[in-house]
Order: structure tokens, then C-alpha cells, then sequence
């Protein structure tokens, strides 16, 4: 050991609560005189013999002050307004959801593999898995997964082991980091995904059906897509179904408040990000995937789920149920490796659906629709923007960046681009875009612009998803109308 | 008794517990915004419950819980230990919990900075070159690492190793991993000490081998001393050696999976790093790996450049994404308080202490209960609950008894290699009196199972309810609630 | 435990009775018992054929599930469908609970099965 004295030497930490008489007296129990005898078995040449390399421990006061300095580091959506989805949304969650999650009974229990006291935690999930059936319009639920990315690759995984076929499609309409996801998890079970372009916005169906085949095992898409759009769900059901393939859907749980649910086109799966249910941004996690299926497939559902049943004394009870088929009895031959549930994110989304009600849902649904068509027209009407699809949206949508009237005074143009520009952005853009810029401008304007489709679809560039949920104002949508610009004046 | 009413069951038509503003834009009505053939006529039954209705529902769901706050909880494997209060509210910080992960890099640099420096700390408590924080969850990391391991032997052109060897004592998630991963699982078995049989071991390994994955200390919470040559074996095939990061809490401060030879580890941040469990999660399964397999790690990659914090997507070798976004980003957020506020020295005690209760448990209860395995454990240790066994009361039994006194159960009937087992981890921020208090009840069960098996079998008997038919729950599934009730 | 002597018996505790070219498939009293009260069988779909040592299924309990192996090569003729509500039966009446019925396609391989005696002697070895 080093000698130089450090700080940490003597450190008591208030997590540890053995004094160090209590420790002496548990050693001589064990015939021991000193620590290092517990772990004198441990090879030499394998053991670190110096201090790790880490900070000083910090008094609780100094981690806090610490801690709200780095968080000042980043721009908040609590004081700046946040038009930017694209997966993630900024609805507005109610107070009571935190003060419920921070009962220690439900965050710092776990896995409830033991039902006689975990009946909250079961009991939750289990209302939660009938919300989500009520929302796709499906029979069952899990009791949820890590993400609605990972969802939809487990999705994929189950319609290619039920179908036996190792071969997919999924729309380019679907969330970019999605097909990322998808395909990497497809890239290690032999699985073909075969992508299908768009027209218009939405899943081009003759090439949609050209290469759905009996080959396929399930069609994926998104529901609104990315760009925002309402996919046309019947027709991409009969084309899929007609090929004896699954049909995968990935929805918005906000826009089903007001939208036909999955159920009603006949999906087989349906999937999706749960975050927008009271779940907060949180710089892209823990969020939740919710999955729901049919009857037909719900014995081969990934992931935990709950179950109804009564105790000894007849009384109502619920326990993780289907275990059998999980990793801790099935080992190699489970149907997933997944182990755990993104319980406490179902919990927030349980309590935001229940405090909201079939009637709030469809409110806040129908707020972000009237909102996003009000900022939607308002932006084309500066003749800055254009629109790039026609098709009806619901929270989000896109436009085009018009590049000469973008410009609020074009002798500034080239300035504004130079001081604008440089290399440290993100997926290796040479130079900022066009969104990117104006972005950076608005950010002036303390308002969070839209998400720069250019980065995912080249013939995209220069448009721009904005989302506009509940929570934005006339002010702000119209603060946003007015500032969209670049150059001159903003100085 | 009644039963606890479900949240439908307290609906009431025309409640509300929302408060939404007025639509403030103009607008037309929503028909004519959306075609009618979209929107839905029957509305999701989703409850109608007032604010008060809604918190009492909840508060009275969570009494009905046993979470660490409330009590002892060593439960083997799961490193139960305390969850600090000040990372609850650091986590909750409005510059972490309401940043949008598209935000531009200059916007977030105080987040990346943050996914930076966890990663720097826990490659420096693993010895490894470089981590990755996006898997969502042990099973997530295990995942990733062996897509890492598959990517790197395809990318050497040996594409041949199909194999991942698992030790018969290993958690389920090994093989179901390796398996979703595409892999055929080789078992191989434990020696008398419970660790890997070398003989076996080297009977398996061949140029078919992709890796093989250990926990050390492993399920039985014996630090296998032979891990050197354990590893010499694999790599001298050709193979790469996975650290199943479960049972860190062991060794923080005192050894390292880099220096043991791991070349692949994962983390789970919601044991050692004292982040909550959440009831089943979330929690945070990063993966860290040597030098020559950076490359291959999920991108985007948090990097540091002229003083700034970059997303880094140029990674051409990297077996892709596994998740959205960057990982679980408030379970890291508390990971990385807790290091802050435990520092190297802190850390080193968290496994000094963990070690010290287990083997003080383990050595008081020897008397009572068969020891499979008589030797120091390190964090954790297994009963068999043979000898009471013969009385007719089995593992199952003990823990639910365990209920009647407010203690959560060990693990039981894990792992697999021994029978009616009983793996018991204490943790360090359990105090000497908790652990007295527990060997004192299980002593008194140990007696109980001769004199009065019968009060065992039945327990729990003070518990919100009792024994559930779990073989009804699975024949008859009731997965939702029926509305037409 | 109850072994019948009128069946042929497999290591992996599956139970075969011949009837002319055909064969009926079940588990016996002892791997019943092993997995404890069954809740589910998945069950293949008639016409696939199997080789001998081929899973064709799976039983489940709340604690377990296992593959269930064909201990014959053939082609399956009918599946028991009692067993689609009923998976209990296999508990109640292991060898009356057939899961398989199937058209032997190589009679032969049941001279490499067991009989009663061995497979009794098979199971006390199991433990």
C-alpha cells in the first residue's frame, strides 16, 4: 500500500454501519485478527495491492453542490421549450407520480419472486398489463421491457421463432435507432431484414407487398411513423396477413388516446416506447418498452408477466407467472434472456394512465393534435418552411427548410455560417446543417428545435420533425413561429 | 377478507385526476384534422379516479411490499444493499431528469460529462480499457459482451467458434445469453471446492470455442484461486473469458476481472452500485472490455476532445446498437454519486464489510444448517436446507417462515448444483445487530422444523396474503383485469 | 412410483406404447412427478416427422419445463388435444395421458429401449 495519506484513510462511510469494535468482534468469531485474512485465498498476483485511482469521497454536501454545478451544464427543458421528439417527448407529468415512486416499498424492492410481500409491486403491474391491452387492443401484456427499441427486437425474435423463419420487414418509416436496434439483434440470430422505402410519408405498399412473402415471418412498422404520420394500418395488415406473416406494430401510447388501436387492424404484436407516460426525458433513459400480443402467442411472450390467482384463504392474489419458459429454469432454451422488467418505469406509467383516465388521454392526445396543426400551419405561413408530406399526423411532423427565405437578411449568410460551423457534431457531419444551424439559433430564442432528419435520411436534408405536445403554449409555438430564422437580425 | 380492489374497480364515470390547460391555439375540431376512419369510438377503459382516490390506491399498494427500507433483505445474488436518498434526489436534478437525449452536444455537455467519468471510474474498478453504459441490464450487458465476442473472432476470420462454455453453477442468464446470442452452450463442471474443473474445462476448449463466461466469486460466493490458469487455458485456445459482473460487490478495491484476465466484464449498477432495484428495474448492465476489443463496443461512444464531451458514432467495427440512446442515464447518474461519495477507500470497505457479514453469518449458522462448501465465502454463501429436509421442510418452507418475521428470504433453490439451496448475501450496510437478529430466527426455524414442521410448512401466516396457487395462476391465466366482470 | 410392463421406456423418461406400425408417446409416473403439477404442453403439429432423440415438445410445471423426445423415428399421426385444457391429466394418469400418436417408420429402434426392470433400475440410479 502507497503511504501517502490520503483523505479517504479512515473514511466512514454513513452506508457501512459496523464500527470497527463491531468488526473486531465479528473476526474473532471467526478465529480472524484482521481483514486481509478474509481474502487471503485470493492469489497474490491477482490481487490490485494499491488503491483504486478514484476521487476523494465527498461529503453529502459537496456531491450535491457537485452535482447541481455539472447539471447546470446542460440546457433543461424546464427552462427552455422543447419542440424536439423523434422517440422521446416532453409531456407534462403530474406531481403525484414522483411522490409515489419514491415510496422505499416500491423502489427499493425487487423482483417480486416472493408474492406475499410484493403484492404492490404485482398487483401494479398487473393493472398495468390491462391499461396497455386497453390501449393496442390486444389480449395480453408483459409486465415491460428495457426500451420500445429492444421491444421491437424481441418482437422480431418471437415472430421468427414461432413462424421458423429467419426473415423480416420492416419500413423505413420506422425510428431510425429502431431498425439499428432490430438489425443488430437480427445480425446474431441469422435474420434477414429487408427494409421498404416510403412515398409520401408513409410505407410504400407496392413495394411493401413485392417482397412480403411466405418467407417472411413478420411485417414492423411504426404507428404514427417517425415523421409523424398515420400509417394506413388495414392495408399493411392485409398485405401482411395474406402472406401468413405476423404483423408488428410500433405505436405511440399518447396517440392511441384518440387513434384506432393496433388491435382493431389486426396486429399480432404490438410494441412501443412507454416513456411518454409519465416518464421523463432523463437524456434518453430508463424508459420503458411495452409489448402486447394475442392469445396465440402468449405463451411464448418474452419478459415477465403477472397472473391472477388466490391464496389459501380464497382471497385475490397475483405472482410472476409462465416462468417456466424464462432463463433462470430454462437456461439455454428460454424464450428471451431477459430478466427483468422496467418495473418501476410501468409504475409511473400505471399511475399517469390512471390519474389521467380514458377521458384525460384522449385530451392530451387531442391537445398535441390541435397544437402541432396550429404550429404546423403558422411555420409554412412565414414561407420559410414547406411541407414535404400531406398525409394526417398527430403529434409530429416535418418541413422543409426553404433556403433562400430561411435567411432573415441574406448579406449575413456567410458569416453566420462560419461562425456557426465547425467539426465537433455528432454522426460525423462534416459541417453543420441547415436544422442544425437553426437550431443552434433558436436555442438563443431559449427554445429546443426539431430533430435534423438529414441525419438519418440523405434525401432528407434540410427538414426538420418538430413534435408539439400538450404542454406547448400559443406563446411558445409563436415564439418559435417568429424566430425561425437565420442571419442579420437575431444580433 | 376482502380483496384489495384493483384501480377499475374504484373508477367512477365523470372523476377526474388530471388538471390539462384549455386549448390556447386556434383550432378546428379534431375530425377535421384527422380522417374519421383513424380515430377510435370505443376509448381505452382506462379508470376514472380523483387525485386522492388515486394516491391511497398507490400508498396502499406499496405497504403491501417488503422493499430493503423496510428490512433486512439477503437475498443471494441480488446484492440488496441500502439505496442512498441523496441519489434519488440528484437523479431527480431538472439539468439530468428533463434533457432531451437529441439535444445538440453543447447543450448536454454536464450529461456526457458524467457518462465520461463513470466510465473512466468503473474501467478503473474493473481494469478494463474502456466501457460501454448503454446496456439497459445485466442479461442486456451479458448480451452485448458475447455479440462482442462473436464480432471479434468473425472479424479475425474465425468463425468457427460457435462455443461458449458456462460452469454448471452459473446464473441462467449465462446460458439463455449465449444461446440468444447465437451461440451453442457447453456445461462444464464444478470441482469439490465449486469451481471450474480445469481437466473438464481443458477437455472442452478447442479452436470451436468462442469463450467462456465465469463469476468470481462465483454462485456459491468462493473466489476460484485458479483463475489464472483458467484463463491461460482459454486464451491459449484462442477464446475470450466473459466476467459476469453479478458478484462484484466481492472484490471492489481488492481485485480486478482486468487483472484476473477477463477480457469482457459487466456490471450491474443496481447491485454493486447501490442503485435501486425498482421492483424488477430498471437498472444499468454496462459492459467494459481490454484494448483489443474497443472497437467492437455498441456505438455511440461518449469521448473527450479539446475539452469537450462528443458523441463518437465512427466506430465501422462495432456490433451496432442495443438500445436507444446512450443507457439508462439516471441509474448511471446515481452510480456515479455513490462513487463520488465512497471514493477508492470507501469502495474497498463496501467489500471488506460484505465479506466480514457473510462469513460471520455463514460461520454462526453452520451449526444448524449443512454447509455444502466449509470455507471463507466471500460476499455470499449457500445452505442446504437437507437436514431439515428430512423433517419435511424444505427450502421453500424456510424462506416463507422468513416472511413471518419481516425478513426477506435468501435465494432459494439456487444454484442449481446444490439441493434445497439457501444462498444468503448480507451485504455490508446490514449492521452486526441485523445479522444477529437474523441468525437468532434461523436458529429458532432450524429448531422449529423438529419441533412444530407443520408451523413452517404453512407460513407465512402475518403476511398481507398468504401462500398463492401459483399452479392455478399458470394453468387458468388471468393476465388482465375483465371488464365484464 | 407406477411402471407398467406393457410399455417400452427411454432415458429421458418418455414412455412408448406399440399398437401394429404405430406408437403412442407419453411420460412416465416418474418424470411426471419430477416436474410436479403440469400447467402446460406444447404440442407439436400432426404430419411433422421425427427422428428418434428429436424434441417434439415441451411440458411445463411452475418450476420446470422440459423438452419431450421422440424415442422413435415416424411421422405423427394425431397430437391429444385433452391436453390443450387438461394438461393435468399427465399428473393424474401419466400413462393414460398419451401426447403423440405416431406412424413408426423404423420399428427396429425399439430393441434399443427399455424395458420395465431396466427402466426401474434406470430411475433408482437417477436417485
Amino acid at each position: 500500500m502507497d503511504d501517502i495519506k490520503h483523505k479517504g484513510d479512515g473514511f466512514k462511510s454513513r452506508y457501512i454501519p459496523n464500527t470497527e469494535e463491531q468488526r473486531e468482534k465479528m473476526l474473532k468469531s471467526l478465529g480472524l485478527d484482521s481483514i486481509d485474512q478474509l481474502f487471503d485465498y485470493i492469489p497474490e498476483r491477482v490481487k490490485l495491492g494499491r488503491r483504486l485511482n478514484l476521487p476523494e469521497p465527498m461529503s453529502e454536501y459537496e456531491l450535491l453542490k457537485h452535482m447541481r454545478e455539472l447539471s447546470s451544464k446542460n440546457i433543461s427543458t424546464a427552462d427552455y421549450c422543447c419542440f424536439l421528439g423523434a422517440g422521446a417527448y416532453d409531456h407534462y407529468i403530474p406531481a403525484v407520480i414522483k411522490h409515489m415512486l419514491l415510496r422505499g416499498e416500491f423502489y427499493t424492492a425487487y423482483t417480486p419472486y416472493q408474492p406475499e410481500i410484493s403484492q404492490g409491486t404485482l398487483q401494479a403491474i398487473f393493472e398495468y398489463q390491462t391499461m396497455i391491452c386497453e390501449l393496442t387492443g390486444m389480449d395480453v401484456s408483459n409486465a415491460s421491457m428495457y426500451d420500445g427499441a429492444s421491444a421491437s427486437a424481441e418482437a422480431m425474435l418471437l415472430a421468427c421463432s414461432s413462424k421458423h423463419k429467419r426473415k423480416v420487414v420492416i419500413s423505413q418509416t420506422l425510428n431510425p435507432e429502431y431498425r439499428n436496434v432490430i438489425k443488430t439483434y437480427a445480425k446474431f440470430n441469422n435474420i434477414d431484414v429487408v427494409e421498404v422505402g416510403y412515398k409520401d410519408g408513409i410505407t410504400e405498399l407496392s413495394n411493401l407487398e413485392s417482397v412480403t412473402n411466405k418467407e417472411v415471418a413478420a411485417v414492423i412498422v411504426q404507428y404514427p411513423n417517425f415523421f409523424g404520420i398515420i400509417e394506413n394500418l388495414a392495408d399493411i395488415s392485409n398485405i401482411t396477413h395474406k402472406s401468413g406473416c405476423y404483423f408488428i406494430v410500433v405505436a405511440d401510447p399518447i396517440s392511441l388516446g384518440i387513434l384506432k388501436s393496433p388491435g382493431e387492424y389486426g396486429a399480432d404484436i404490438v410494441v412501443g416506447e412507454g416513456q411518454p407516460l409519465g416518464n421523463p426525458l432523463s437524456f434518453g433513459g430508463p424508459y420503458l418498452g411495452f409489448f402486447a400480443t394475442t392469445k396465440e402467442l402468449m405463451r411464448r411472450i418474452p419478459g415477465r408477466i403477472v397472473g391472477q390467482t388466490t391464496d389459501k384463504l380464497g382471497r385475490r392474489g397475483f405472482v410472476l407467472t409462465l416462468q417456466a419458459r424464462e432463463q433462470h429454469i430454462r437456461r439455454e432454451k428460454a424464450t428471451s434472456n431477459i430478466c427483468s422488467n422496467q418495473a418501476l418505469n410501468a409504475l409511473a406509467a400505471t399511475i399517469y394512465l390512471t390519474l389521467l383516465g380514458k377521458n384525460g388521454l384522449r385530451k392530451v392526445a387531442e391537445l398535441c393534435v390541435k397544437k402541432s396543426h396550429y404550429a404546423y400551419e403558422k411555420l409554412i405561413e412565414t414561407g420559410r418552411f414547406e411541407p414535404v408530406f400531406k398525409a394526417p399526423f398527430v403529434k409530429e411532423f416535418v418541413l422543409r427548410i426553404n433556403e433562400k427565405n430561411i435567411m432573415n437578411d441574406l448579406t449575413n449568410f456567410t458569416e453566420c455560417t462560419e461562425r456557426l460551423g465547425n467539426k465537433e457534431s455528432s454522426e460525423n457531419v462534416e459541417n453543420y446543417s441547415l436544422v442544425q444551424k437553426l437550431n443552434k439559433k433558436l436555442l438563443k430564442n431559449k427554445i429546443i428545435g426539431g430533430y435534423d432528419l438529414g441525419r438519418n435520411f440523405p434525401e432528407l436534408s434540410n427538414c426538420w420533425l418538430l413534435a408539439v405536445t400538450e404542454k406547448r403554449t400559443k406563446e411558445e409555438i409563436d415564439s418559435l413561429v417568429n424566430n425561425a430564422y437565420l442571419g442579420g437580425a437575431e444580433e | 377478507m376482502r380483496d384489495n380492489p384493483l384501480i377499475f374497480e374504484l373508477s367512477v364515470p365523470g372523476r377526474v385526476g388530471h388538471s390539462l390547460s384549455e386549448c390556447d391555439v386556434p383550432s378546428k375540431c379534431i375530425e377535421d384534422l384527422i380522417p374519421d376512419e383513424y380515430l377510435r369510438k370505443d376509448l381505452p377503459k382506462l379508470p376514472e379516479v380523483s387525485e386522492v382516490d388515486a394516491v391511497r390506491h398507490f400508498i396502499g399498494l406499496s405497504r403491501l411490499n417488503h422493499g430493503v427500507d423496510n428490512g433486512f433483505y439477503p437475498l443471494g445474488s441480488c446484492t440488496m444493499k441500502y439505496n442512498p436518498k441523496i441519489n434519488e434526489d440528484v437523479a431527480a436534478l431538472e439539468g439530468f431528469s428533463s434533457v432531451h437525449p437529441y439535444q445538440p452536444e453543447e447543450t448536454v455537455q454536464g450529461c456526457l460529462e458524467l457518462l465520461y467519468k463513470t466510465g473512466e471510474f468503473l474501467s478503473e474498478i474493473t481494469g478494463m480499457a474502456k466501457m460501454s453504459l448503454q446496456p439497459a441490464a445485466g442479461a442486456h450487458g451479458e448480451l452485448t459482451g458475447l455479440m462482442i465476442i462473436k464480432a471479434y473472432h468473425a472479424y479475425k476470420g474465425e468463425t468457427g467458434r460457435k462455443k461458449i462454455i458456462v460452469p454448471d453453477s452459473a446464473h441462467g442468464t449465462n446460458p439463455a445469453s449465449a444461446a440468444f446470442a447465437g451461440f451453442e452452450v457447453i456445461q462444464i463442471k464444478s470441482n469439490e471446492k465449486g469451481g471450474v474443473d480445469l481437466e473438464d474445462l481443458k477437455s472442452v476448449m478447442g479452436n470451436d470455442v468462442a469463450g467462456l463466461m465465469l463469476t468470481n466469486p462465483n454462485t456459491l460466493g468462493l473466489f476460484d484461486e485458479h483463475i489464472k490458469e483458467i484463463a491461460d487455458i482459454v486464451h491459449n485456445a484462442g477464446g475470450l473469458l466473459y466476467y459476469d459482473g453479478a458478484n462484484a460487490n466481492a472484490i471492489l478495491g481488492i481485485a480486478r476481472p482486468g487483472d484476473m484476465g477477463f477480457d469482457i466484464v459487466h456490471l450491474n449498477l443496481h447491485k454493486t452500485f447501490s442503485t435501486p432495484h425498482g421492483g424488477g428495474g430498471p437498472g444499468a448492465g454496462p459492459i467494459g472490455v481490454v484494448e483489443k476489443l474497443v472497437p467492437f463496443l455498441p456505438y455511440p461512444i461518449v469521448e473527450l476532445k479539446d475539452g469537450k464531451y462528443y458523441l463518437n458514432y465512427d466506430l465501422p467495427l462495432s456490433i451496432g446498437r442495443v438500445k436507444s440512446f446512450y443507457g439508462n442515464f439516471s441509474v448511471i447518474v446515481k452510480t456515479y454519486a455513490y462513487i463520488l461519495s465512497m471514493g477508492s477507500e470507501g469502495l474497498r470497505k463496501v467489500s471488506e464489510n460484505a465479506v466480514l457479514n457473510a462469513n460471520y453469518v455463514m460461520n454462526k449458522l453452520k451449526e444448524y444448517y449443512e454447509l455444502p462448501f466449509d470455507q471463507k465465502c466471500m460476499h455470499e454463501f449457500v445452505l442446504s436446507a437437507q437436514k431439515q429436509k428430512e423433517a419435511g421442510v424444505s427450502a421453500i418452507d424456510i424462506a416463507k417462515r422468513l416472511l413471518d418475521y419481516g425478513i426477506h428470504p435468501p435465494t432459494v433453490y439456487f444454484p442449481l448444483i446444490v439441493k434445497e439451496a439457501l444462498m444468503i448475501e448480507p451485504t455490508e450496510t446490514e449492521s452486526k445487530e441485523t445479522l444477529d437478529e437474523f441468525i437468532d430466527i434461523m436458529i429458532s426455524i432450524a429448531k422449529e422444523a423438529e419441533s412444530n414442521p407443520d408451523t413452517i410448512k404453512s407460513a407465512p401466516h402475518n403476511t398481507p396474503v398468504t401462500r398463492l396457487d401459483e399452479v392455478k395462476a399458470a394453468r387458468n391465466l388471468i393476465l388482465r383485469y375483465d371488464f365484464r366482470l | 412410483m407406477i411402471i407398467k410392463d406393457d410399455l417400452k421406456y427411454s432415458n429421458e423418461h418418455e414412455w412408448v406404447k406399440v399398437t401394429g406400425n404405430k406408437a403412442y408417446i407419453g411420460i412416465t409416473d416418474y418424470a411426471q412427478n419430477a416436474l410436479g403439477d403440469i400447467v402446460f404442453v406444447e404440442l407439436p403439429e400432426v404430419g411433422t416427422e421425427i427422428s428418434a432423440g428429436d424434441a417434439f415438445g415441451v411440458v411445463e410445471s411452475v418450476k420446470a419445463a422440459s423438452d419431450i423426445y421422440s424415442p422413435v423415428s415416424g411421422t405423427i399421426t394425431k397430437v391429444n388435444e385433452e391436453l390443450i385444457d387438461s394438461p393435468e391429466i399427465i399428473n393424474e394418469d401419466p400413462y393414460g395421458a398419451w401426447i403423440i400418436e405416431i406412424e413408426l417408420t423404423d420399428p427396429s429402434e425399439l430393441d434399443e429401449l427399455m424395458d420395465d426392470k431396466e427402466y426401474e433400475d434406470f430411475c433408482l440410479k437417477e436417485g
